[in-house]
């Protein structure tokens, strides 16, 4: 019996990876950037330091992100 | 042609072989795949002559097929950047292990002029700093009051001000490398270097932790930490203990060279795209200045995560130390 392919989709499933794995860390960054912008306003004077803790804080929760680039490509 | 996907058939290699659209049920005039401008990899030739040819992992991740999307339009031009722009043909000694290719004559070119000109600076260096010197001064400053400062302290972090100076001074410089017109390619984005420097981070401080507090110590101190109640200490410890001997430097690795990867496609995607847009000879001209605006924004942007990594490098070193080295509360 012949069936006719009429649609498909060709890829790697790894675009969609990446996608879902932006979200969280995402809506993390979010999170950190504005709690470090209201705690700025509420003491100008801590700004340097609650900028070095925001920039460590992003730079632990960004890694999730970046790995899905990683094993993107490696797998 | 024409059974479904999954079906019986010895004459498939993978699934993925059968998901073309094939809406023409004669074997015949089944569309054949246009050519790719980056041959890489030659395709697995078939062994069903009508089976189009797997095509290597690489190019699959583009996603855009040759039957009939709109962007194939631009795809005689548009090279899709791969993982194999950072393993670029070899210059020099082919095949041995001191193979040297571009990435490693961009490193060395930029590690010749930050010494020279480093030396050059800091020889000439006067009381009333000219132009570059006060460059790098503010540079130095910022390493100082705003990565030492916060997280080691001034006196404690006096140690390490030289390794952590050197530290931001050579990720930086390796970074722009990414976005000098001429060298194109970033030193840091391909692992040697990531490695060798989160590993230079790894050993510090885990040599100054062990000095301080002697092997057993070091370990209680970083995995054991006070106030925790007994039983979570069975599932704390592991969890310490890898991120301590694994995770931390893995993480340096990993962040620095995906960030420096990412970039350098996302950069090549964008340029590639307004050349290709603007060569496409279709409505899809209009296109390019927009394309072309995105380019030169995430170029601006990539000079930005140069310094960005550069000093979240620096400051998780200087973190890493700090927390090896504290005095027991």
């Amino acid at each position: 019996m012949d069936t006719t392919l009429l649609a498909a989709l060709d890829g790697n499933i790894a675009t969609v990876g990446y996608g879902l794995a932006a979200i969280g860390p995402g809506i993390g960054i979010g999170i950190i950037v504005g709690k470090t912008a209201e705690a700025m306003a509420r003491q100008p004077e801590l700004r340097g330091q609650l900028q070095t803790t925001m920039f460590i804080g992003i730079a632990f929760t960004e890694i999730l992100t970046l790995l899905a680039i990683v094993t993107g490509f490696i797998f | 042609m024409g059974r479904p996907c999954g079906a019986h058939d010895p004459g498939r290699q993978r699934d993925r072989d059968c998901t073309t659209i094939q809406a023409d049920p004669q074997p015949g005039t089944a569309e054949p795949k246009r050519p790719r401008a980056s041959g890489l990899a030659a395709p697995t030739p078939g062994t069903d002559a009508r089976t189009p040819p797997r095509r290597p992992r690489e190019i699959a991740l583009n996603t855009s097929d040759a039957t009939g999307s709109l962007l194939a339009e631009g795809d005689s031009f548009f090279h899709v950047p791969t993982i194999a722009e950072f393993f670029p043909d070899a210059i020099l000694f082919e095949g041995t292990w001191f193979e040297f290719n571009r990435v490693q004559l961009v490193r060395l070119i930029i590690l010749v002029v930050v010494l020279v000109g480093m030396s050059v600076i800091a020889s000439r260096s006067k009381l009333v700093p000219g132009r570059i010197q006060s460059i790098v001064e503010i540079l130095i400053e910022f390493v100082n009051t705003s990565i030492i400062a916060n997280t080691l302290g001034l006196r404690e972090g006096k140690r390490f001000a030289p390794m952590l100076v050197t530290m931001f001074f050579f990720i930086f410089a390796m970074n722009l490398g990414g976005v000098i017109p001429g060298l194109n390619l970033a030193g840091t984005s391909v692992i040697g270097m990531p490695l060798l420097l989160a590993l230079w981070t790894f050993v510090t401080y885990l040599f100054f932790g062990i000095k301080k507090h002697g092997l057993g110590g070091y370990l209680k101190h970083e995995t054991m930490p006070p106030g925790v109640p007994k039983p979570i200490y069975a599932l704390l410890i592991p969890i310490e203990l890898l991120q301590v001997v694994l995770i931390r430097w893995a993480s340096l690795t990993i962040r620095l060279l995906a960030n420096m990867v990412a970039g350098h496609i996302m950069m090549v995607v964008f340029i590639g795209m307004t050349q290709a847009l603007l060569f496409s000879g279709s409505a899809l001209i209009a296109l390019a200045p927009f394309s072309g605006a995105l380019a030169i924004g995430i170029y601006g942007f990539e000079i930005f995560v140069a310094a960005l990594q550069a000093f979240i490098f620096t400051m998780l070193t200087a973190v890493y130390i700090q927390m090896a080295t504290a005095d027991e509360h």
